[in-house]
C-alpha cells in the first residue's frame, strides 16, 4: 500500500509539473492578451490623434499675396467722395454718401486687382485676365473696394495690401495636388501656375498664419476665406443656454428627488425616467426638437435656440443624476447638525448640503456642457445645418454649430482643400473639449481640497 | 422690444415688492420687542412672490391666446367680398401684407384703401391689447402686493409659505424630466402614426425594399418604405462594433483591474476614457478619410474587393468609440467582486488567470452581459459615424464588405432642412424614430435590471 501511493505520489509530482508549465503559458498568453488589447486601445488614441493632427496643421497656414495696389483713376471712373457740407442735415448727408457707395460697388474692381497681379509679374508674362485672376481668391475685389471705400484719398495712390490666395493656389503651393498631371486634369492654367511659382519664388506669395479661420463665417464663393467664427459663435449661443436652463431646473429636480420627494410610485418613475432619458439616442432628441420646438411651437428653423433647448433636455439627465449621486454622498451628520439647530429642511438643503456639493455639480455641468458641445445629429434634424454666412447677433438669429460646420466641410467638393480644413476645425473643437474637461479637474481638485 | 419693456417693468415691480415686503417687516419688529416669526427676507419675498404669480399668469395666458385673437381681428378687417375671393395661401398672403402695413414696415407694389385701413385699424388694435394686457399684468400684480402687504404681521408664518412655493419650483423642475419622455414618445407616436395612414405598418415592417421618393416628385408616389435593408445594415454595423469593443474592452478593464501597477492604471484609464469624450462627428470624419481608404487599400493588396464606405468601416471606428464604455463599466463590476471569492481561488492553487476566468468573469457575467447590452443600444442609436462612414446604400444584402445604410442614417436624411410634415417622405423619420426608440429602450430596461439584479447578490 505504502509502495503505491510513494510511486502514485512521484507520478503526481510530475503529472503536476508538466500541467504547470501548461498552466502558466497559460498565464503569459492572457497577461498577454490584456496588454494587446491595451495596446490597441491606445494606439487607436494615439493614431486618432496624430491623423488629426498630421492633417489639420497645414489648414493653420494659408498662402497670402502681397500686392501693391494701385487706385488708378482711369480705371477707377468714380465721383469725389461727398463732402459734408455745413448745414447739411444728417439724413441728405448720408443718402448722398449711399448714392456714392453704390457707385462704387458697380465698378469693376477686379481690373484693379489685376493691374496689381500683372504688376507683380515679371515684364512680358503672357497671361490672360481670367486666367490671372484665379491666383487670387474671389473675394479680393470687395476687400480692395473695402479698403478705398474706408479711405477714399487713396485715389490715385498704390498701398500695398495682403490678399488671401485661392484656394486652388494654396493646394498648388503646399503640393496637395500632383504637379505632374496632365493640364486637363488641373484647377489652374499652366501661365496660372507659372506665374504661381514665380511669385512664390520672389515672395509675393508666402504662408502665414491663417487668422481668417478665426475671423470669418463660412463661405461657399470664396473658399480660401471660410472660417469657423460663425459656427463658434453658433455654438457659445447653444452653450449659454444649456448653462443658463440645464443646471438651474438640473440641480432643483435632484434635490427634489433626493431631499423632498416622498418615496411613492410617482417618484420611482420619474427616477426610472431619468435613467432611461439618459439613454435615449442623441437623434431622438432630434426628432422631438423637429416635432415639437419647429413644428409645433413654430420656434425659428435653424436657431440657436431650437438646437440650445434640445440640447438642454439631452444634457438635463447628466446633471441630475451627477447632482443626486453628490447630495447622497454628503454625510448625514451635516444633515442632523443643521436639523437639530433648528433650521427647516429647506434652509438645510440650501445652506448647509447644497454648498458642499457644489464642486461635484460644477463638474457635472461642464461635462455635460463638452457633451452637449459636441453633438451633431439632432442639430441636423432642426436645420441646423444650414448654409449660413453670418454672425449670429441673437439667439434667434439664423447660425450652425462648430460640429455641424465640421459636417458641412468634409462633404464640401474642394476636397484638396477642405479635408485639411476640416481636420483644422476637429482640432479647434477637440481642444475646446480638452480645455473644459481641463477646467472640469481642475476645479474639482481645487474645490474639493478646500471642502 | 415688447418683451424687454415687459420684463424691465416687471423686474421693477418685483424689486418693489421685495423692498416693501422686506421693510414692512423690518417695522413691525422695532417696538417693544415683538417676536415676528419670520426674517424679514422671507416677507420680502412673499411679497415678491405674490406680485410675481398673478402678472406672469397674466403674461401667459397674453402669450397664449394673443396670436388667434389678432389673427381673428385682422381676418374681420377684409372686406367680405374680398375674403370669399381669397383661397387659403391667399389669405395668408393678405395677411402678412396687413401686418406689414400695421408695424409700418411697408409692402410692395400698389396699397389699396382696405388694406390701408386694416393696417391702421390693425395696429391700433395690437398697441391697444398689448396696452390693456400690459395694464392687467401691473395691476393684479400690484393687487397682490397689496393683499401681501396687508397679511404682514408678526404671526405670518412667511417661511412656511416661501418654502411651499420652492418645493413647488422643485417639483416643476422635476416635471421636465418626465415631460420630455412625453414629448419624446408623443412627438414620435402622432407623427408616425400620421405616417401610418399612408403606408401600411406591415409594409413598413417586413418590406424588404427601401426606395423613398423626394417629397418633389408629388404625393402621388409615395415610394416603398421597407425597414429591413435598415434594420439588417443597423444590426450588422452594430455587431461589428461589439465583435471590436467586447474583447479589447474586457481585456483592457481585466488587465487594468487585475494585473496593472496602480500607477500604470491612474495614466492609461484616463487615455482610454478620452475616447469617450470625442465627438462623434469626429469619429465620422477619421473613418470617412483614413479608415475607409486604408481598409480599400488593404482589400486591393489581398485581393479582397472592400468599400471605402461600408458596414466594416463604420463597423470598427464604431467599436473603438464603444472600448471605453465596456471597459470602464466592467471595471466597477469586476471591483464589485467580493476579494473572498478570488482569494479562495488563489488557496486552492489556481493561477492569476485561472481565478479571473473561472471564479471572477462567472461571479461578473450578469454585469457584464448588462454592460453589453448597453454597449449595443448605444451603437444602435449612433449617427453621425454611419451618416459619414456607412456608404449609405439602404439594400438587403449580408456583405459587411459593402456599403449599408442603417435606421440612424435614413432619419437623418429624410428630415434635414425639411420640415414640412406632410408627407411620408419626411413623417416615416418619426416611424424609425419610434422603431430606434422602442429597441433602445428595451435593451436599457433589460440591461438595467440585469446590473441591478447582479449587484444586489453580494448585498
Amino acid at each position: 500500500m505504502t509502495d503505491s501511493t510513494l510511486a502514485s505520489a512521484a507520478e503526481r509530482r510530475k503529472l503536476v509539473r508538466a500541467g504547470l508549465t501548461r498552466r502558466h503559458a497559460g498565464e503569459r498568453l492572457f497577461r498577454a492578451f490584456g496588454v494587446i488589447a491595451i495596446c490597441l486601445a491606445l494606439g487607436f488614441v494615439a493614431l486618432l490623434f496624430t491623423d488629426v493632427l498630421r492633417k489639420g496643421i497645414p489648414a493653420f497656414t494659408q498662402s497670402n499675396i502681397q500686392l501693391a495696389v494701385t487706385f488708378d483713376p482711369e480705371l477707377l471712373k468714380v465721383d469725389a467722395a461727398p463732402e459734408r457740407s455745413p448745414g447739411q442735415s444728417d439724413a441728405d448727408f448720408r443718402a448722398a454718401r449711399l448714392g456714392w457707395e453704390r457707385q462704387v460697388a458697380m465698378l469693376n474692381w477686379n481690373t484693379v486687382v489685376e493691374a496689381a497681379l500683372r504688376n507683380a509679374a515679371p515684364e512680358g508674362f503672357e497671361i490672360d485676365s481670367r486666367q490671372i485672376l484665379t491666383i487670387a481668391e474671389t473675394d479680393a475685389r470687395h476687400r480692395v473696394r473695402e479698403i478705398f471705400v474706408r479711405d477714399p484719398a487713396l485715389l490715385g495712390q498704390t498701398v500695398t495690401v495682403d490678399l488671401l490666395a485661392s484656394a486652388n493656389t494654396d493646394n498648388w503651393v503646399k503640393g496637395n495636388i500632383d504637379r505632374n498631371l496632365a493640364d486637363s486634369q488641373q484647377q489652374l492654367s499652366a501661365p496660372a501656375r507659372a506665374l504661381i511659382d514665380i511669385f512664390e519664388e520672389n515672395g509675393t506669395i508666402s504662408q502665414g498664419f491663417a487668422w481668417s479661420l478665426f475671423s470669418n463665417v463660412d463661405s461657399r464663393s470664396a473658399p480660401a476665406a471660410a472660417g469657423l467664427l460663425g459656427a463658434l459663435l453658433g455654438s457659445m449661443w447653444m452653450m449659454l443656454i444649456v448653462v443658463i436652463l440645464a443646471v438651474p431646473i438640473g440641480v432643483g429636480s435632484a434635490i427634489y428627488l433626493e431631499e423632498f420627494a416622498p418615496k411613492s410610485r410617482l417618484t420611482d418613475l420619474i427616477e426610472v425616467n431619468i435613467n432611461n432619458l439618459a439613454a435615449v439616442p442623441s437623434i431622438v432628441f432630434g426628432l422631438l426638437g423637429a416635432a415639437v420646438f419647429i413644428n409645433w411651437f413654430r420656434l425659428p428653423l435653424s436657431a440657436p435656440l431650437a438646437g440650445g433647448l434640445v440640447l438642454t433636455l439631452m444634457t438635463l439627465p447628466t446633471i441630475i443624476i451627477a447632482t443626486r449621486a453628490a447630495l447622497k454622498g454628503v454625510s448625514p451628520a451635516l444633515r442632523q447638525a443643521a436639523l437639530g439647530m433648528g433650521a427647516s429642511r429647506t434652509q438645510m438643503v440650501f445652506h448647509h448640503v447644497l454648498p458642499v456639493t457644489f464642486p461635484s455639480i460644477l463638474t457635472a455641468t461642464i461635462i455635460g456642457v463638452a457633451q452637449a458641445l459636441g453633438e451633431t445629429a439632432p442639430l441636423l434634424l432642426i436645420g441646423m445645418n444650414a448654409f449660413v454666412a453670418a454672425v449670429p447677433a441673437t439667439p434667434i438669429d439664423q447660425a450652425t454649430a462648430l460640429p455641424v460646420q465640421i459636417y458641412l466641410w468634409q462633404g464640401n467638393e474642394n476636397r484638396n482643400f477642405f479635408e485639411p480644413r476640416t481636420s483644422a476645425a476637429i482640432m479647434v473643437l477637440l481642444a475646446f473639449m480638452i480645455t473644459l474637461n481641463a477646467v472640469a479637474i481642475f476645479l474639482r481638485s481645487r474645490l474639493e481640497k478646500r471642502a | 422690444m415688447n418683451t424687454l419693456i415687459v420684463a424691465g417693468l416687471l423686474l421693477v415691480l418685483l424689486g418693489l415688492a421685495y423692498q416693501m415686503g422686506w421693510s414692512k417687516s423690518r417695522a413691525l419688529a422695532t417696538p417693544q420687542g415683538v417676536r415676528v416669526h419670520s426674517r424679514s427676507q422671507y416677507h420680502g419675498t412673499l411679497a415678491l412672490l405674490w406680485t410675481l404669480v398673478p402678472a406672469v399668469l397674466i403674461l401667459a395666458i397674453w402669450a397664449f391666446f394673443s396670436p388667434g385673437v389678432t389673427h381673428w381681428y385682422a381676418v374681420s378687417q377684409i372686406p367680405a367680398d374680398v375674403l370669399t375671393s381669397l383661397d387659403q395661401i391667399g389669405l395668408n398672403q393678405q395677411l402678412q401684407r396687413i401686418r406689414d402695413l400695421a408695424s409700418g414696415f411697408g409692402v410692395a407694389g400698389e396699397v389699396q384703401p382696405f388694406e390701408v385701413a386694416a393696417g391702421e385699424n390693425l395696429g391700433r388694435f395690437q398697441l391697444l391689447s398689448f396696452l390693456i394686457m400690459l395694464a392687467a399684468a401691473a395691476g393684479l400684480g400690484v393687487l397682490g402686493l397689496m393683499l401681501a402687504r396687508r397679511r404682514i404681521s408678526a404671526r405670518l408664518r412667511a417661511r412656511n409659505e416661501v418654502e411651499r412655493a420652492v418645493i413647488v419650483l422643485l417639483i416643476a423642475c422635476s416635471a421636465v424630466a418626465i415631460l420630455t419622455t412625453v414629448g419624446i414618445v408623443a412627438s414620435l407616436v402622432t407623427e408616425a402614426f400620421r405616417f401610418f395612414t399612408y403606408v401600411n405598418p406591415l409594409d413598413f415592417f417586413f418590406g424588404t425594399v427601401w426606395a423613398p421618393k423626394f417629397s418633389s416628385t408629388g404625393a402621388g408616389d409615395a415610394g416603398q418604405y421597407g425597414l429591413l435593408p435598415l434594420l439588417t445594415g443597423t444590426l450588422m454595423i452594430s455587431a461589428i462594433a461589439m465583435l471590436v469593443a467586447v474583447p479589447v474592452g474586457l481585456m483592457t478593464a481585466i488587465y487594468l483591474n487585475q494585473y496593472a501597477h496602480r500607477s500604470v492604471r491612474k495614466i492609461v484609464k484616463p487615455i482610454i476614457e478620452i475616447l469617450a469624450g470625442i465627438p462623434t462627428i469626429v469619429y465620422g470624419f477619421f473613418a470617412l478619410v483614413t479608415v475607409g481608404p486604408f481598409l480599400r487599400d488593404f482589400g486591393n493588396a489581398i485581393g479582397l474587393p472592400i468599400s471605402a464606405t461600408s458596414a466594416l468601416t463604420a463597423g470598427l471606428v464604431m467599436g473603438v468609440m464603444i472600448i471605453p464604455f465596456i471597459s470602464s463599466l466592467s471595471d466597477d463590476i469586476l471591483n464589485q467582486v467580493p476579494r473572498t471569492l478570488r482569494d479562495g481561488a488563489y488557496g486552492l492553487g489556481a493561477t492569476q488567470s485561472e481565478t479571473i476566468r473561472n471564479v471572477l468573469l462567472p461571479a461578473a457575467l450578469p454585469g457584464i452581459v448588462g454592460a453589453f447590452l448597453l454597449a449595443v443600444s448605444r451603437a444602435i442609436g449612433e449617427t453621425m459615424i454611419v451618416v459619414l462612414a456607412a456608404g449609405n446604400a439602404p439594400i438587403l444584402r449580408g456583405n459587411p464588405l459593402e456599403p449599408v445604410s442603417t435606421i440612424t442614417v435614413s432619419i437623418v436624411n429624410q428630415l434635414t432642412g425639411d420640415t414640412d410634415f406632410t408627407g411620408p417622405q419626411s413623417l416615416v423619420a418619426f416611424a424609425l424614430g419610434l422603431t430606434l426608440f422602442i429597441m433602445t429602450l428595451c435593451l436599457n430596461i433589460v440591461a438595467l435590471y440585469i446590473v441591478r439584479r447582479f449587484r444586489e447578490q453580494y448585498e
